[in-house]
């Protein structure tokens, strides 16, 4: 019977999630096959171990530097307080090694800390192995925890917070009964999702860690593919971190809570409680800010210099690295859309579990698996490029189905029976209603496709040659080779470049929509 | 022109029947309390709402599975009428070609449309700077290129004003004189029933009773009607 609701993709969808489905499958049966007899050695097993062991501490840390954090900004209105929750958003769109080159520079053995330090006459510190690994990763998600407490808080309404007010809750009491129960909803999903992204971390290991005490299971792959170019211990290492990827995912189902990548944390919350705690608040909040500007800083400032000592190399790598992302996130909108638009029409749960399963994708584990398969039939090397910009669709996928999928579900709710009336459908439906109401989400989707391809290390140090590699790699190269002038300038170059294409695509999608 | 055969809609518990005529040139206002069902039926006859059993027969065709487009009848919500994102002209555009690739003809049509119900030169606008009683005269400029055989309303007017509301009904008038069709539409205002209805459909405890004369209805209500008229 026709009657019924809007049916988007009948066809589009299944085929894209059945290409998905096919890809992930192969390269898994590629990784088992060749895996599947090794035995655990004592390195794997360290490995396990120390993966497990940073994730939980990055996560943790995280999360109790979080709460805090949160509640000092939401209950203080300060100038800068919006440009600051704005800067919570960026280091999702860093380029991890950008970030690992700023930290160094602040945190490192010759950093500004340590200066400080040996200044005072005190020991320098030094940022490598486990503090260094956990360190970035703090780095990177104690701005995502923030957020997602915010997120929990900002959903309180305004009326408790001025009940509360008025029967004159402060502290102590103020906590139980109002921040409390959000936080209790809010912490286990930031912790989950946190964990799950601390497991598969690769480029923070790759350049802070090593060594028999500071490899991460991820690394471990790329140390056996690599360096002792045994296939073997590599696709064995990817099944056990499949397995332990899958078992967080399953935790991560149950817990992480929507991310919200879109905006609304600046909206102004008036709270009555904290007035004794001001100065603590303000302590909090220059830390925390002193904590993710800094390491930017410096990138600003040996960066800029760099710029003039960069080898003509990097230009080609700039080159090949903005080649790969355009070929990434049209791969993305390809398979995105209709996806989105089969599981708009269908029940919500399914799109955020792809996302939180997608979290938990381990890109090596996919590089192995995608290099197992190709070998028998052409060189890898050559396939490095289309393979990199494959695996960061696929990385990228589960952000832009939980972007496009509900603003599809909106306009088909909004608009589809007017659509059905006057007979507005397939092809038409897209060009009419669809996409011209998606666009700030597909320019969103864009801009973060291509700022995490740019900034992406990980599959392309498997297979390219380092001649002909991308921006993030050639960086490396230089870091490896001692050229540090010269991978500051690399970095600032890097991260204007994310930065700016994430900028540019949103705008043009929001302008687009408010024409 | 429209038949409803023994017509039976069951959303988990709700029901509603219906089985009537609308005769060629009938318009027919359905009243009712809030909950009753009104929209239901219109949705049921528009193809929005699944049936469990019933036929509907439009001009002795039978329309019982077609989709939406497909059963010779325009329809106006309650709001939504208009895409936001698309000028006006291309709003009423689309009750010519779905697609919206016009020809010169068609789009000196448009104009035309847009002419008759009062909007000259509003064709460029997006629907955002339009008030709400031209928003419902672009929406009646599209059902007039639409020409379908029939006409629901679904409360389109409710958020306007009296004296506003009462122009939109006389425009209704005049394009369904225009174009021949035939009217059905929802209403709460017994007042509206009798600007522009000849028959009342009243919808009550899960059954739309059959068409009768608006003014003898009205003056001489059956006891349910009555209790709901107050």
């Amino acid at each position: 019977m026709a009657v019924g609701p809007l049916q988007l993709s009948r066809f589009g969808g299944p085929l894209a999630a059945l290409t998905i489905v096919g890809v992930l499958g192969a390269v898994t049966l590629a990784v088992v096959l060749q895996g599947g007899t090794f035995r655990l050695g004592p390195g794997d097993r360290a490995a396990l171990w120390f993966t497990l062991h940073q994730a939980i501490w990055s996560a943790a840390l995280s999360v109790g530097f979080a709460i805090p954090l949160a509640r000092a900004l939401s209950r203080r209105q300060f100038r800068g307080r919006q440009a600051l929750v704005i800067l919570l958003g960026a280091p999702f769109i860093l380029p991890v090694i950008v970030a690992v080159l700023g930290l160094l520079a602040v945190f490192g053995r010759g950093g500004w800390v340590s200066t400080l330090l040996v200044a005072m006459g005190l020991e320098p510190i030094s940022i490598y192995g486990f503090h260094g690994v956990v360190l970035a990763h703090v780095f990177f998600n104690l701005p995502l925890a923030t957020r997602l407490i915010l997120q929990g808080w900002q959903a309180v309404p305004a009326e408790q917070f001025r009940l509360a007010g008025q029967l004159g809750l402060d502290g102590w009491t103020f906590f139980r009964v109002l921040e409390w129960p959000v936080l209790r909803k809010s912490v286990p999903g930031a912790f989950a999702l946190i964990f799950v992204l601390c497991l598969t971390s690769f480029a923070v290991a790759l350049t802070l860690g090593g060594g028999p005490r500071a490899t991460t299971a991820e690394l471990a792959i790329y140390e056996a593919f690599r360096f002792e170019f045994d296939l073997g211990r590599a696709a064995f290492l990817s099944l056990l971190q499949l397995a332990m990827a899958g078992f967080a995912a399953v935790i991560a189902v149950w817990l992480v809570p929507s991310i919200d990548t879109g905006r609304g944390l600046d909206r102004k919350q008036i709270r009555w409680d904290g007035r004794r705690a001001r100065l603590r608040d303000a302590v909090i909040i220059v830390l925390g800010a002193a904590f993710l500007i800094l390491p930017l800083l410096a990138i600003f400032m040996r960066g800029l210099p760099g710029l003039f000592v960069l080898p003509s190399s990097i230009w080609s790598a700039t080159l090949t690295s903005i080649w790969v992302a355009v070929l990434s996130v049209a791969l993305m909108l390809t398979l995105a859309l209709p996806l989105a638009g089969w599981m708009a029409g269908r029940k919500r749960s399914g799109v955020e579990t792809i996302g939180v399963l997608g979290l938990a994708l381990s890109p090596l584990m996919i590089g192995t698996g995608a290099f197992l398969l190709i070998n028998p039939f052409v060189d890898p090397r050559s396939a490095a490029l289309p393979v990199t910009a494959s695996v960061n669709t696929l990385m990228t996928l589960p952000f832009a189905l939980r972007l496009l999928a509900p603003a599809i579900r909106d306009a088909v709710e909004g608009y589809g029976p007017l659509a059905q009336s006057i007979g507005v459908k397939r092809f038409s439906l897209w060009r009419i209603l669809i996409l011209p109401r998606l666009r700030p989400q597909i320019g969103f989707a864009v801009g973060l496709g291509m700022a995490l391809s740019l900034g992406d290390l990980g599959v392309i140090a498997l297979f390219a040659d380092p001649e002909r590699g991308t921006l993030p790699l050639a960086m490396y190269s230089l870091m490896g080779s001692y050229q540090l002038d010269a991978a500051s300038g690399a970095a600032l170059l890097l991260l204007l470049l994310a930065l700016l294409t994430f900028w540019i695509c949103d705008r043009l999608g929001r302008h687009a929509a408010a024409e | 022109m429209l038949r409803l055969s023994n017509l039976h809609v069951d959303l988990s518990g709700f029901t509603l029947r219906a089985d009537f005529e609308v005769g060629a040139g009938q318009r027919i206002a359905i009243i009712g309390p809030s909950g009753a069902g009104k929209s239901t039926l219109l949705g049921a006859v528009a193809g929005f709402v699944p049936l469990k059993s019933g036929q509907i027969l439009m001009e002795g065709r039978d329309v019982t599975g077609a989709d939406p487009d497909k059963r010779g009848m325009a329809m106006l919500f309650q709001d939504g009428n208009l895409f936001p994102h698309l000028t006006l002209a291309q709003n009423v555009g689309l009750g010519l070609r779905p697609g919206l690739r016009l020809s010169d003809i068609e789009r000196a049509n448009v104009d035309e449309a847009i002419a008759r119900v009062g909007l000259q030169g509003f064709g460029v606008r997006k629907p955002a700077s339009l008030s709400g009683g031209q928003i419902s005269r672009a929406a009646l400029a599209r059902v007039l290129l639409q020409a379908r055989p029939l006409l629901l309303l679904d409360e389109p007017f409710a958020a306007l004003g009296p004296a506003l509301r009462a122009d939109m009904l006389d425009l209704v008038k005049d394009v369904v004189n225009e174009t021949g069709a035939g009217l059905m539409m929802v209403t709460h205002s017994p007042e509206d029933a009798r600007r522009i209805a000849t028959d009342i459909v009243f919808v009550d405890e899960g059954a739309a009773h059959p068409p009768s004369p608006t003014a003898q209805t009205l003056d001489h209500p059956p006891p349910a009607l009555r209790a709901y008229l107050g």
